[in-house]
């Protein structure tokens, strides 16, 4: 457990020593979730629906999204760097070392400029429960505080999972891509949006409605069009749970494929 | 001290055809570059053809909301070909991710490119144009063949929108190296380009019309947006010319923006290089 610490911390002091550009990092960070926002504002500023719900309603999914996506992207989004890592074979390092090779790669190279746009998309979120009329009740503010936790843990293991197929596939480019920024812009939306073989696929298969829609439909007491279930929303955390194990598994598996690029 | 410098003198009136067989074989040379990553262009099109649906859900979701025939402009069939192209177009101008001579700027590599005898601009056009080349084949192609299969599209009624489209997606292309040749070059003072880097990439996508098309904004907003910035000239343009939102007169005034905007920022980036040149000689000595 030390020598973790000793990595993160090697880490934020590397970080903190060009104080002038690591400020405007983090400024630059806000921007991209910030966008998020606008977007949904403009798309508001055409129309006065959006898949059934009105502007605040929506944001709580935007807001859940947002903030459960920025999280996870800090901690474990770094792992997709680990096509670089198998290309130039410098995976092989991070192997003979006496530490497990998930959170090696993850602390190498934690950018924690992205604080700052974690700390924005849980601003939009709490902003967003406050203006969405929710009628509070003590399991509702359990699942206002479980239900983005959840989404980490969900959109971590979807960094796993995609990053894993670089084990198989190496020049994999931006395949992963759209499954984790798309799963991010995906469930920044109420998923009655999306219909067809498509929704399927991405809802209920992958399991990116868990996220945030039906979670924010149970905490705005809203009917889901599509017809599942009010205790939908609540198995939020299940989702998440069910896509770890998945993604441990799949870790485990690319990690006894890897063979060096003996490079 | 000005006669000292690290270039070679470019000889003024070069033979014409020789600078075309030239600018030719670098196009063919980028061409060939991209065309060696197979499996990475395979991922990139799949991904751009997911991300295609899921804007283009939510744009007719926006259509299907607002309960009028038509939102800004556009009805759905339009919005529809609006985001399948857009998901095409956004590798060919290559609005992300070109780093090369900030790359050959930090590493020192780039003064290799001075002792060529061809302008540094010139010779960056050209491997990008064989570049973008490469990208309609592989990159535009996939989501604007699959997209139709999903949704109703709009085609081109007038047969002159495609002439024009296809000559607003050139001015395009050249215009959006332009831009990323610029944001490359602040490495000559800057040597880390990751702030404006990041500027760029964040602008281009949200002004160029890729996140929602821009005639959502409220009018005030749209046309200094047009006239004095060149970001609805990468993205919104060509897109708008293919769905015929305007009569022809006004698709002509929109490519000859672009067309401006081009010639100004190929002239700007020539004269940057110059400037850097000079300062690159002060720091190698």
């Amino acid at each position: 457990m030390r020598a973790y610490w000793a990595l993160l911390r090697g880490q934020a002091s590397s970080q903190f020593s060009y104080r002038a550009s690591f400020a405007v990092d983090l400024v630059a960070n806000v921007w991209s979730t910030a966008l998020d926002v606008v977007t949904i504002l403009v798309l508001f500023g055409v129309t006065r629906t959006l898949g059934g719900l009105d502007l605040h309603q929506a944001l709580v999914i935007t807001g859940m999204s947002a903030c459960a996506f920025a999280t996870a992207d800090m901690l474990v989004g770094n792992v997709e760097r680990i096509t670089l890592y198998v290309r130039t074979g410098r995976f092989d390092t991070v192997l003979v070392r006496p530490l497990r090779a998930l959170p090696q790669l993850l602390l190498l190279d934690l950018p924690l400029r992205k604080l700052s746009r974690a700390a924005l998309g849980a601003g939009v979120y709490l902003f967003a429960l406050g203006t969405a009329g929710i009628t509070w009740t003590p399991a509702r503010v359990l699942l206002a505080i479980v239900a983005p936790v959840a989404g980490v843990v969900f959109f971590g293991a979807m960094f796993v999972i995609t990053a894993s197929v670089a084990f198989w596939w190496t020049e994999s480019g931006e395949f992963g891509n759209a499954f984790t920024y798309g799963g991010r812009d995906f469930t920044s939306y109420p998923v009655s949006v999306y219909s067809g073989w498509f929704r399927t696929a991405f809802a209920y298969t992958l399991g990116f409605a868990f996220v945030s829609y039906y979670p924010a439909l149970a905490l705005l007491g809203v009917p889901d069009p599509i017809g599942l279930p009010g205790w939908t929303g609540w198995c939020a955390p299940l989702v998440a749970l069910a896509a770890t194990a998945l993604a441990t598994l799949i870790w485990r598996l690319g990690l006894r494929h890897y063979t060096s690029t003996g490079s | 001290m000005d006669s000292l410098t690290a270039t070679v003198p470019r000889t003024r009136y070069a033979n014409a055809a020789a600078e075309t067989r030239t600018f030719w074989a670098l196009t063919v040379a980028g061409f060939r570059r991209y065309s060696t990553y197979r499996q990475a262009t395979v991922a990139g099109a799949f991904t751009n053809t997911v991300f295609g649906f899921l804007r283009c859900y939510v744009l007719l979701a926006v259509a299907a909301g607002a309960g009028t025939a038509t939102v800004a402009g556009y009805d759905p069939a339009r919005l529809a070909t609006f985001v399948w192209f857009g998901q095409g177009l956004l590798t060919v101008v290559a609005l992300w991710g070109w780093t090369d001579l900030a790359q050959r700027i930090s590493t020192g590599d780039v003064v290799a490119d001075l002792l060529r005898p061809i302008n540094p601009v010139t010779n960056y056009l050209a491997t990008d144009v064989g570049r973008a080349g490469h990208a309609v084949l592989t990159r535009l192609l996939p989501p604007v063949l699959i997209g139709p299969l999903f949704f109703p599209i709009y085609l081109p009624h007038r047969w002159s929108t495609w002439p024009l489209f296809v000559l607003s997606v050139v001015l395009a292309t050249v215009l959006c190296f332009g831009c990323r040749f610029l944001v490359n070059a602040s490495a000559y003072w800057l040597l880390d380009i990751r702030g404006p880097m990041i500027l760029w990439t964040l602008l281009s996508g949200v002004l160029g019309g890729l996140y929602f098309p821009l005639r959502f904004l409220p009018d005030w907003l749209i046309g200094p947006l047009w006239l004095l910035t060149p970001l609805p000239s990468l993205f919104q343009t060509p897109l708008d010319v293919l769905v015929e939102v305007d009569p022809t007169p006004r698709q002509l005034g929109l490519i000859a923006i672009q067309a401006a905007w081009a010639v100004g920022l190929l002239l700007l980036c020539r004269l940057v290089q110059r400037r850097a040149e000079r300062k690159l000689v002060v720091q190698g000595g």
